[in-house]
């Protein structure tokens, strides 16, 4: 699964400072495509219908498929010895760092799809950008996931335009979605401390300029699906810092059980 | 709401450059753009296309099994309509 051979000195030309920053900003990558991609394997067996079940389960694999590629390249970005498996599961929620968005409930289709079209229109555009990393590695890894977050962002948008255009129920349901989820949207786009000290370096998007062709794409598909973009709202912000809503606990709670309850299991 | 059934869709995948598309299944669909990305997912998740193509299964024409002897059968028979009564020669592969 690895996306690119591990070279240990090009890691220590790094000054220690911007390795550990490095470090926080690819676990905070990790962590959110691990959340997200956990919560669309709950729908698995769940879907409304069977094709969009095995649309959500494809779309959690690609997401669990590029976790693993940053949640090793974090355990050699923090060189303690750390394994991919040790920080998926033994980190507790105060040090995951995903955005608020990506670890809300599945709720009905319509949360779903909002939710993801959401994550989908800012991983998109970021991994446009980040294959131009003079990091490496990050570079490589987007330009893996990139395709694959092409394919999301289509299967998000053509779901916003049918559900909002479609019938009076799913256009109620897409409404509610929107008025729940819009909240956390702005946090992926507000950057960090450790995403402002990167951005300055150079090696990480400046969210700035990704701003502009999200908000072409979102108003291309709200005006395909006749819906007003939410103006005014208050934006939750502290996932990648931390502090998040109280469902990440339970999610954790369930994908770390069988490592904490039997350490070390493996088959 | 109306318990309204998506309509059903026929699926072809095209397996590579050069092949045609092979009839591999079906699924329902609220429309074309849909139809093509659920067969997408659905039957190219192990590499198995290039390119997919979808029609409206209302669309398909069939013939009817009980013509099947008046059709079929009268083909029994006409060994001469294989061309198996030529040598081929070697240097031809794709026969």
């Amino acid at each position: 699964m690895q996306v690119a051979p591990s070279d240990t000195s090009a890691l220590n030309a790094y000054p220690p400072e911007l390795r550990q920053l490095l470090f926080q900003y690819v676990l905070q990558l990790a962590d959110t495509s691990l959340i997200l991609g956990h919560r669309l394997s709950e729908w698995c067996g769940h879907g409304p219908v069977l094709e969009q079940d095995l649309a959500m389960a494809n779309i959690g694999l690609d997401l669990l498929g590029e976790t693993r590629s940053l949640y090793q390249y974090a355990a050699e970005l923090e060189g303690q010895g750390r394994t991919e498996d040790d920080l998926a599961f033994l980190r507790i929620a105060t040090q995951y760092r995903n955005p608020l968005l990506v670890e809300q409930p599945n709720g009905d289709f319509a949360d779903t799809i909002t939710r993801q079209f959401l994550f989908d229109n800012f991983h998109y555009h970021c991994l446009v950008q980040l294959r131009a990393s003079a990091d490496e590695r990050l570079a490589a890894i987007a330009e893996k996931a990139v395709k694959e977050a092409a394919y999301h962002l289509k299967w998000s948008s053509e779901w916003i335009i049918r559900l909002g255009d479609g019938t009076e129920e799913s256009r109620q349901r897409l409404d509610k979605a929107l008025a729940s989820l819009w909240r956390y949207s702005g946090e992926l786009t507000t950057p960090t401390a450790t995403e402002k000290a990167l951005q300055a370096t150079g090696l990480i998007p400046d969210y700035a300029a990704l701003l502009p062709k999200m908000e072409a794409h979102l108003a291309h598909v709200f005006e395909e699906a006749t819906l007003p973009v939410p103006q005014g709202v208050f934006m939750m912000t502290g996932g990648k810092e931390g502090r998040h809503t109280e469902h990440l606990g339970y999610i954790l709670a369930e994908l770390q059980y069988m490592q904490r309850t039997y350490p070390g299991l493996t088959w | 709401m109306t318990q309204s059934e998506w309509p059903l869709w026929e699926v072809f995948i095209r397996s590579k450059q050069g092949l045609d598309h092979k009839h591999v299944g079906s699924l329902h669909a609220a429309d074309a753009t849909m139809a093509i990305q659920n067969a997408r997912d659905v039957y190219t998740r192990r590499q198995e296309g290039i390119s997919i193509w979808v029609v409206e299964s209302t669309h398909v024409h069939a013939s009817n099994p009980d013509d099947a002897e008046a059709f079929f059968d009268p083909a029994n028979d006409k060994v001469y309509r294989h061309p198996t009564f030529y040598d081929v020669p070697d240097s031809i592969k794709h026969m």
